[in-house]
């Protein structure tokens, strides 16, 4: 035992007197900002701090995340990759029924009939998904994520990532840019004539360039590099797709195929700042993927919204949903659009946040924090709570403004439940009402109730394997 | 009549975040119906259009675009110009945040390069786990004030810091002092030789003050909680404790000090304690040991150190007929020892921690009322009567309007008290105290546990005491025979 080797540094949390008289003998004393948590039966918290798997099951979850890679080796249709049949739709989040969706969720359901021809009109389209006649089912239950609606179909094509240190697959539909698109809620002419452009032209030549690549897209790379140069991969995604265009271009010049399509889609690519959300979605779902599964530990694998609700789950409890009502994200609107005009909280994009970068890597991107006017200082403020709400420091993502310090990964529920700080969400802001698309983006926190029902969960686990 | 204002501009870039909060800090203008500051890309100019901001002739993405729309002329001017002066703004900056502050032990550990280093955790009992888990996760050693732990959070904390080789002291223990870091209530006394285990926190306070008034010092006092040496925690940290002191170069000596221990674990105890190098000697409180002052007498003769006059001063008021012994402590070891040696005296001494469970007395706090009870022993300290207050060494309201019932009652008595300085202590007891015990009038007897290095002062306290009327005692043992004997001359 060490205590004894000499005058110990002194952290001391609770009544002040203690540390003032610490400090009145010329003791080192860290004093701890203590609060009583936040929420949580104080047996519950307990019976999981004292979890005698805990420590190591964390360590083997987080381990895990820090360890994945992320490649890209492939691109096809949601039919081949994800065993789409026919009249099967992904949407994102927990899952969700056609009557409690909310109006983009809609939009980009009503979308996706008429672009697989389900349905020739809006309101066939509308009678047949109220009708139960086309089956709805998160993109998190077959390994996929999607941004906003997250809406995929059978034609779309999506990205190929696989995890060379754990194995397995994620995947994530094209990303159709910014303004009147399906995964915000729209539905016109114009959105539909872009997804068949993207399923006829884009995809088969990106399948092609991709398959083509002598070494695969090392995606976490590129990752890495996007918060070394301001972007924090969820809400600023610029540096990662120039570089993403970077890379596909020559295999894409290379195709023998018509200039004037290859022409548009690195036009199109390079006119979307958002193209490489898509891939860094699939990444991240990689590395929460790899932490699944491990009794005891607390740590978040999904936060995810369908417009509706928000959804949790945890790799002690596998793939149970831990659901409460979306939020609705504060921030900076489009045009003339107002905080009336925003739907609550939607897509699967937060997986970035449960990676430990979007909102948790916010003192990479300070642009982000005046979303709700606040300040350089306060982006800063954001990522040092984060800290605490997690288990380890990344040192593949590391933040330039922090030294270099790791950015802050694998949220800690029991830390969810002792800070009393939600994880901060970086997000895009879709049109309450179907077909508007998007009109904003913003802040935004889930709510806490899913915390608290994880929280009441992986106490009971913990219990019963403790008295087992 | 409204009025608009479109315009394009050149070599002027700012990203979409900075001008999307132009906008709207400008919108929320009075007089401005509809404002777009944006950068001229085709989703743009198309957003401007479908607000009637339609810029003339081509626009490209390179340019920027200010559109406003208000009520009238006034306004747009207005509105325009502080479009110039927000675009003009430069955004308040520091180059680093303020370092937020450690919300959990576990946080503040993390960023601690220190060795050692432990933790001192004192919120309340329910949450008093959750931060000391931290600690042992960590593999730092922690003492754990707070009471009202669950028993078996008290085990698997134990258990876990075996595991890690870390120590927990506590829950509820109050005193400790490692390489001269006093930690909770503890007493300044000087270095030296002895290694105190204690489960009892005023216990420790006592014979490290009477081994620092003979000039003998201590090593370290390692505290393990009220509870270590129950059938139910088995010792856990009394163990872990003794092997830490016979590992300990500093140690020469060993005391540890106890209430009677469960039988099954004053064996583990005797067994691990004869295993060990060092040698240990036990001051265990009950009816057939010795009292604190006489095992650290013991221990002075075992050190061939002279075993001293301890400092008190004798005195003070006689008893009158018929009085009753009242005890009003705020250290749970030193009233049982006060028990423990009037009993064969007196009697029955009732209690609310009593030596037998028929002596039960309950203590209402909020009108603690001794009076036609007989002799009684009030530990102050006791859970129940900490519930929402500060421990009695802290606060001593309670046992000030103790004082002042027993005094207004027919009930002639001796009061017996203890006063406990040190860290975290009262800053100057006898500042109330002293008023108090004049006002009551009453013989009074101070046991005075403390050192002359102490924030308080050993002597100053105790010359104040003395000047209201009490005798005071450094050692407790004392205290109460001077009480017995006054109780005595007076029968």
């Amino acid at each position: 035992m060490n205590l004894l080797e000499g005058p110990p540094a002194v952290v001391a949390a609770g009544v002040e007197v203690f540390s003032a008289a610490l400090r009145a003998q010329g003791a080192e004393v860290t004093d701890v900002d203590w609060r009583p948590p936040a929420f949580g039966d104080a047996g519950d918290l307990a019976a999981l701090a004292l979890d005698p798997r805990r420590a190591a099951a964390n360590r083997t979850a987080v381990e895990r995340v820090l360890a994945a890679g992320s490649r890209l080796v492939d691109v096809r249709p949601a039919r081949e990759t994800l065993g789409l049949t026919d009249r099967t739709l992904l949407h994102s989040g927990p899952p969700l029924t056609w009557e409690a969706a909310s109006g983009p969720m809609r939009g980009a359901l009503i979308g996706a009939c008429l672009f697989e021809g389900w349905a020739s009109t809006v309101e066939d389209a509308e009678a047949l998904l109220a009708s139960g006649g086309v089956t709805l089912d998160p993109c998190h239950h077959h390994s996929a994520v999607g941004p906003m609606a997250g809406v995929t179909s059978p034609s779309m094509w999506t990205w190929c990532l696989e995890d060379p240190v754990n194995g397995g697959r994620a995947y994530c539909n094209l990303n159709e840019g910014l303004g009147k698109v399906l995964r915000m809620g729209a539905f016109g002419e114009e959105v539909l004539t872009r997804l068949a452009w993207m399923r006829d032209v884009l995809g088969p030549l990106l399948a092609r360039a991709v398959r083509s690549m002598a070494e695969p897209l090392d995606v976490k790379a590129v990752l890495a590099q996007m918060l070394q140069m301001g972007d924090e991969g969820h809400n600023r995604n610029r540096a990662g797709s120039l570089m993403a265009l970077r890379e596909l271009s020559p295999a894409l010049v290379a195709l023998d195929a018509p200039s004037d399509d290859v022409a548009a889609a690195l036009r199109f690519i390079g006119g979307n700042e958002h193209f490489f959300l898509n891939l860094g979605m699939p990444t991240a779902k990689l590395a929460m993927n790899a932490a699944r599964d491990v009794p005891g530990s607390t740590l978040v694998t999904v936060l995810s919204r369908n417009g509706t609700e928000f959804g949790v789950q945890t790799a002690g409890t596998g793939d149970r949903w831990f659901t409460g009502p979306a939020q609705t994200p504060v921030g900076l609107f489009l045009g003339d659009y107002g905080p009336e005009d925003a739907n609550p909280d939607i897509g699967d994009s937060a997986i970035m946040e449960t990676y430990g970068v979007g909102g948790f890597a916010m003192a990479a991107a300070p642009a982000i924090v005046r979303f709700v006017g606040g300040t350089v200082p306060d982006a800063l403020a954001t990522t040092e709570r984060m800290y605490q709400l997690t288990l380890a420091e990344n040192p593949a993502m590391a933040i330039p403004v922090l030294g270099f310090r790791g950015a802050p990964t694998g949220i800690d529920v029991l830390a969810v439940a002792r800070t009393g700080w939600l994880p901060q969400i970086n997000t895009g802001m879709a049109g309450r009402v179907a077909g508007t698309g998007q009109v904003g983006a913003g802040l935004v926190q889930p709510p806490r109730e899913c915390f608290e029902q994880a929280l009441a969960a992986l106490a009971e686990e913990a219990r019963a394997a403790t008295a087992a | 009549m409204s009025a608009r204002h479109v315009s394009l501009r050149s070599g002027v870039y700012a990203d979409s975040v900075r001008l999307m909060q132009v906008s709207r800090d400008v919108g929320a203008r009075e007089g401005v119906t509809a404002v777009l500051v944006a950068m001229a890309t085709p989703l743009n100019v198309e957003l401007a259009a479908g607000m009637g901001l339609a810029p003339e002739g081509s626009a490209s993405p390179e340019q920027l675009l200010v559109g406003v729309a208000a009520t009238d002329d006034d306004a747009l001017a207005a509105a325009v110009a502080a479009v110039d002066t927000a675009l003009a703004q430069r955004e308040r900056s520091r180059a680093t945040a303020d370092a937020q502050p450690a919300r959990t032990v576990g946080t503040a550990l993390r960023d601690l390069e220190a060795s050692p280093a432990l933790a001192v955790v004192s919120v309340p009992g329910p949450y008093a786990a959750l931060e000391a888990a931290d600690a042992v996760a960590a593999g730092r050693s922690v003492l754990v004030f707070s009471d009202g732990v669950p028993v078996e959070q008290e085990v698997a904390l134990k258990r876990a810091a075996r595991q890690a080789g870390v120590l927990v002291m506590g829950p509820d223990c109050g005193t400790a002092i490692v390489s001269g870091v006093a930690l909770g209530f503890a007493n300044v006394v000087r270095r030296g030789p002895v290694g105190v285990v204690a489960a009892s926190g005023t216990g420790a306070q006592q014979v490290s003050c009477l081994l620092d008034a003979a000039g003998v010092g201590v090593s370290h006092v390692l505290g393990v909680g009220g509870r270590d040496l129950s059938a139910a925690v088995g010792g856990l940290a009394t163990l872990d404790a003794l092997a830490a002191l016979d590992g300990d170069p500093a140690t020469e000596r060993v005391l540890v000090v106890s209430k009677p221990p469960a039988p099954s674990v004053a064996e583990a105890v005797a067994r691990t304690a004869a295993s060990l190098a060092t040698p240990v000697r036990s001051a265990v409180l009950g009816p057939e040991t010795p009292d604190l002052t006489a095992v650290v007498e013991a221990l002075l003769t075992d050190l061939g150190v002279a075993v001293p006059e301890w400092p008190a001063r004798p005195g003070g008021r006689a008893a009158p007929q018929g009085a009753v012994l009242t005890g009003l402590y705020s250290g749970g070891t030193l009233a049982d020892e006060a028990m423990l040696l009037a009993a064969p005296v007196l009697g029955d001494v009732r209690s609310n921690t009593p030596l037998r469970p028929e002596l039960d007395l309950v203590i209402d706090p909020s009108a603690p009322d001794l009076s036609a009870r007989g002799h009684v022993v009030v530990d102050f300290g006791d859970d129940a009567l900490t519930v929402g207050r500060a421990h009695p060494m802290i606060d001593p309201t309670l046992r000030l309007e103790a004082i002042a019932r027993v005094a207004a009652s027919d009930q002639p008595a001796v009061l017996l008290l203890d006063v406990v300085l040190g860290h975290g202590a009262d800053p100057d007891p006898a500042a109330a105290l002293a008023p108090a015990l004049r006002a009551a009038g009453l013989p009074a007897v101070v046991a005075l546990v403390g050192t002359e290095a102490d924030p308080q002062g050993w002597s100053r306290q105790a010359d104040a005491l003395a000047a209201a009327g009490a005798a005071v005692f450094a050692s407790n043992a004392q205290a109460t025979r001077h009480a017995l004997d006054l109780l005595g001359a007076a029968r």
